[in-house]
C-alpha cells in the first residue's frame, strides 16, 4: 500500500522571476488518494501539469517510480487526467470519446527470441469496445455510448472525462478541481463516487481542490498549499486538528484564532486568563496562535465561564446556529445548537482538546477576530459594547 | 417586444429584397423568356453547346481550391499556433493585397508572367535559358506561362487565398488548448493531435473557405481574359459577353447563371452535408 510512486524533489518553477512554486517536497504513495488544497494562485495547478507532464519545473525533479522524468512528454507518461472543464472532444460522442486513449497504438517491449523489442501494439475492436463499456458502467453512463458530448449534462460531462482517463488504466488519475462546475448536490454524489471509483480500481489520484471540504471528504492525505509553498501534509483529521499555522487554520474549517501566551507546557494564557491546553514544548511565555474550533466552544451560564461574553449576532444554519459572541472587544464564532438571544450575557468553557496552540508564523494577525479584529480590538475593550447591526452582520459575508 | 424585434430586422429585409432576391428574380424571368419576353426554353436548349466550358470552368476552380486549401491550411496552422504579435503581421500581410484594385493585382500578374515579362527576364538574368540549352541543345527564349490555363489557375489562388487562410485561422486560433492537451494526455502523439483533434474540429473552417474560394473561382471573368488571353473562355466570360460583349443576348447570358447558380447551389449542399456534424458540434 504504502510504496512510493512519484516523487516532487526541490521542485522550482518561475516565470520571469515571478516564483510560483518555491521548492516543493512532495512524494505521493501508491493508491493513495492525495489532495492538493489551497486559494487560487497557491501553485497547486501548476504541481499537477508538472506531473501531467505540461509543465517542466524550472529547477528540481520529477520522478516516477524511480526514474527521473522532468522531460518525458505527456503521452508517454501512465499518468492521465480529468480536466477542469471536461475538454471532452466535441466532434466525438460518447463511446469515442472514451474509446480515444485505447484507439492509439502503443509502444510495448515483448521478450522475441531473447531479445526485447519494442512493438506497436494496436487493441483489436472488440476489446477496445469491451473496455469502454465496462468503464461506462463504472461511471454509470451505461446507454449513453452513442449520444453526443454536447447533449450531456454537466454531470454525465464529468462522468465521460473520468471514463475516458481511467479506460487506459493510468497508474495515476489527476484531477484537476473536476467538480467545480457541478452544483451542491451533484457535488457531494460525484465525491463519493470518485471516491468509490478509487477503491474499487486501486488507482492513485491526486487531486486539486480549494475546497476544504471536499478535500477533507475524499483525500487520504492533504497537503495545504499557499504562495507556492507547501504549508502542511497530513491526513485529514491532523490538519483539522493540529492546523500548522494561521493560514491553515483558517483555510480549514472555520476558527477563532487569537493571539496567546504559552505559561507552561499545557498551559496557555488568553486576554490574561490561563487555559488548559494538550500542547507541549513551547518555551516559557513564547507568544503563539492559539485556534479555537467554533464547534469546540461550550456555551454554560455567565457565571460557569471560563470567559464572560455578549452575544450580538445569531444565524440559524439548519444543524446549529452561528452565535457571533464579543470577549472583551474581539469577537467569536461559536456554533451551539443551544439559541442564545441577541444581547445576552453568557459564559464559555473550552475542553483542553479543543485548543490548539500554534507557533507563529508569517501568517500570524492575518486571520484572527471573526469579524475584522485589529482596530475594534483597539477601539473597544469594552464586554457591555453593544456593536450595531452593521458589524453583527459580517460573519454573513 | 417580439413585434419590435421584427421591426429591427426590416430595413435588412427590405435590402435583401432589393438587392438579392430581385435580381435573381430578374434573372429568371430573364433565362425563361425571348428577347420580347415571351415564355420559352430555348435559351436552355442550347445549353450543350457551352458543356465544354462549363467542364473547364468546375475544373479550374477546383483545381484552384485545392491548391488554396493545401497552401491556406498549413499557413493558417502556422499562424494559429504563433503568437499574438506574429498573428497580427500575418493577418495583415495577407490582407495587404487585398487593398489593392483586383484588376491592378491581375494585370500586375500580366506584367510578371508575360514572354517578356519579368519573371523571364529574371530567368533569363540568372542564365536559366542558356543552361537548360546548353544541356538539352534547345533554343528557348522564354516560358510561355501567360495565356495558359495555369496562368488562369495561379490568379485564382492569388487572388481568392487570403479567403481560405481566414476562416481555417480563426476557427484554428478559437480551438480550446485543453482539447489539444487531453488529447496529448491521452497518448497521442502531435501527429495524431492533429490528425484527431486539429483537423476535424477545423472542417468548418476548411468548409467556408473552400466555399469562399470555389464559388468566386468558378464564375471569375477578367481573370481568366487577362492571363489566359481568352483562349480558355471561362462561364463568367461567357456570361460577361452575352450582356456586354457582341453576342449580346441577355436571356442566353441569364439562363447561363442560372444554371451555374444550381450546379452551384448543389456542390455547397453536398459539401454541407458533409460537414454537418462537425459543424453543429463546434456550435455547441
Amino acid at each position: 500500500m504504502s510504496k512510493e510512486l512519484i516523487r516532487l524533489s526541490d521542485c522550482v518553477m518561475s516565470y520571469d522571476g515571478d516564483v510560483v512554486l518555491d521548492h516543493i517536497n512532495l512524494y505521493i504513495n501508491d493508491q493513495e488518494f492525495l489532495t492538493l488544497l489551497g486559494p487560487s494562485g497557491c501553485g497547486k495547478t501548476t504541481t499537477l501539469r508538472i506531473i501531467g507532464g505540461f509543465l517542466s519545473p524550472t529547477s528540481g525533479d520529477v520522478f516516477f517510480d524511480g526514474v527521473r522524468m522532468n522531460d518525458v512528454p505527456p503521452h508517454k507518461r501512465a499518468v492521465n487526467t480529468v480536466f477542469q472543464k471536461y475538454a471532452l472532444f466535441p466532434h466525438l460522442n460518447v463511446f469515442e470519446n472514451v474509446a480515444f486513449g485505447l484507439r492509439i497504438p502503443r509502444t510495448q517491449t515483448v521478450e522475441q527470441g531473447g531479445k526485447t523489442v519494442s512493438k506497436k501494439v494496436r487493441l483489436s475492436k472488440q476489446e477496445i469496445h469491451d473496455r469502454v463499456m465496462e468503464m461506462l458502467e463504472v461511471v454509470n453512463l451505461k446507454g449513453f455510448e452513442k449520444r453526443p458530448v454536447s447533449a450531456l449534462s454537466g454531470g454525465q460531462q464529468q462522468r465521460v472525462a473520468i471514463a475516458r482517463a481511467l479506460v487506459n488504466r493510468p497508474k495515476v488519475l489527476l484531477l484537476d478541481e473536476p467538480l467545480g462546475a457541478l452544483d451542491m448536490r451533484l457535488r457531494k454524489d460525484m465525491q463519493g463516487e470518485l471516491k468509490r471509483i478509487q477503491q474499487e480500481m486501486g488507482i492513485t489520484f491526486i487531486y486539486v481542490t480549494h475546497d476544504q471540504e471536499e478535500a477533507l471528504a475524499m483525500s487520504d492525505t492533504v497537503v495545504v498549499m499557499d504562495q507556492g509553498k507547501i504549508q502542511q501534509i497530513g491526513t485529514p483529521e491532523d490538519i483539522y486538528n493540529e492546523p500548522k499555522n494561521a493560514f491553515v487554520a483558517d483555510f480549514i474549517g472555520e476558527s477563532n484564532i487569537l493571539d496567546g501566551v504559552m505559561r507552561a507546557d499545557g498551559v496557555v494564557e488568553i486576554f490574561n486568563r490561563k487555559f488548559q491546553c494538550l500542547d507541549k514544548g513551547f518555551d516559557q511565555d513564547e507568544p503563539v496562535d492559539v485556534v479555537i474550533r467554533p464547534e469546540d466552544v461550550d456555551i454554560v451560564d455567565e457565571g460557569n465561564g471560563q470567559l464572560r461574553g455578549t452575544v450580538t449576532a445569531v444565524t440559524f444554519k439548519g444543524v446549529h446556529y452561528d452565535t457571533i459572541v464579543d470577549f472583551y472587544g474581539f469577537k467569536w464564532l461559536i456554533q451551539t445548537t443551544d439559541y442564545c438571544p441577541v444581547g445576552s450575557n453568557i459564559g464559555i468553557k473550552i475542553d483542553p482538546d479543543g485548543i490548539h496552540v500554534m507557533k507563529k508564523s508569517q501568517y500570524s494577525g492575518l486571520f484572527g477576530d471573526y469579524s475584522s479584529y485589529s482596530e475594534e480590538y483597539e477601539e473597544i475593550g469594552d464586554a457591555d459594547y453593544v456593536p450595531d447591526e452593521e458589524e453583527g452582520s459580517h460573519h454573513e459575508e | 417586444m417580439k413585434s419590435k424585434r421584427s421591426l429591427l430586422a426590416l430595413p435588412y429585409v427590405v435590402w435583401m429584397a432589393l438587392f438579392v432576391i430581385a435580381p435573381i428574380i430578374v434573372v429568371v424571368i430573364y433565362a425563361f423568356t425571348t428577347a420580347a419576353f415571351d415564355p420559352t426554353m430555348a435559351n436552355f436548349a442550347g445549353m450543350g453547346t457551352y458543356v465544354s466550358i462549363f467542364i473547364r470552368s468546375f475544373q479550374l476552380a477546383i483545381i484552384a481550391t485545392l491548391i488554396c486549401l493545401l497552401i491556406g491550411y498549413p499557413l493558417a496552422y502556422v499562424m494559429a499556433k504563433e503568437g499574438p504579435g506574429f498573428q497580427r503581421v500575418a493577418t495583415v500581410l495577407i490582407m495587404l493585397p487585398m487593398w489593392v484594385n483586383f484588376l491592378l493585382r491581375t494585370y500586375s500578374w500580366m506584367a510578371i508572367l508575360e514572354n517578356n515579362g519579368l519573371l523571364n527576364q529574371l530567368f533569363d538574368a540568372i542564365g536559366l535559358f542558356d543552361l537548360i540549352n546548353s544541356i538539352f541543345g534547345t533554343d528557348i527564349e522564354y516560358f510561355r506561362m501567360i495565356r495558359t490555363q495555369g496562368a488562369v489557375v495561379l490568379g485564382m489562388v492569388y487572388n481568392y487565398l487570403p479567403f481560405m487562410i481566414l476562416p481555417i485561422y480563426s476557427v484554428i486560433v478559437k480551438l480550446d488548448r485543453s482539447l489539444l492537451e487531453a488529447a496529448q494526455d491521452l497518448g497521442a502523439n502531435s501527429a495524431g493531435v492533429f490528425r484527431k483533434v486539429i483537423f476535424p474540429l477545423s472542417l468548418p473552417g476548411i468548409l467556408s473557405g473552400v466555399t469562399m474560394v470555389f464559388v468566386p473561382s468558378v464564375s471569375t471573368f477578367a481573370i481568366s481574359r487577362l492571363l489566359g488571353g481568352g483562349t480558355h473562355m471561362m462561364l463568367g466570360d461567357l456570361i460577361e459577353l452575352q450582356f456586354l460583349g457582341g453576342a449580346y443576348n441577355p436571356h442566353l447570358g441569364s439562363a447561363i447563371a442560372l444554371v451555374m447558380m444550381i450546379i452551384v447551389i448543389i456542390c455547397m449542399w453536398v459539401m454541407n452535408r458533409f460537414g454537418e456534424g462537425e459543424e453543429q458540434a463546434v456550435v455547441l
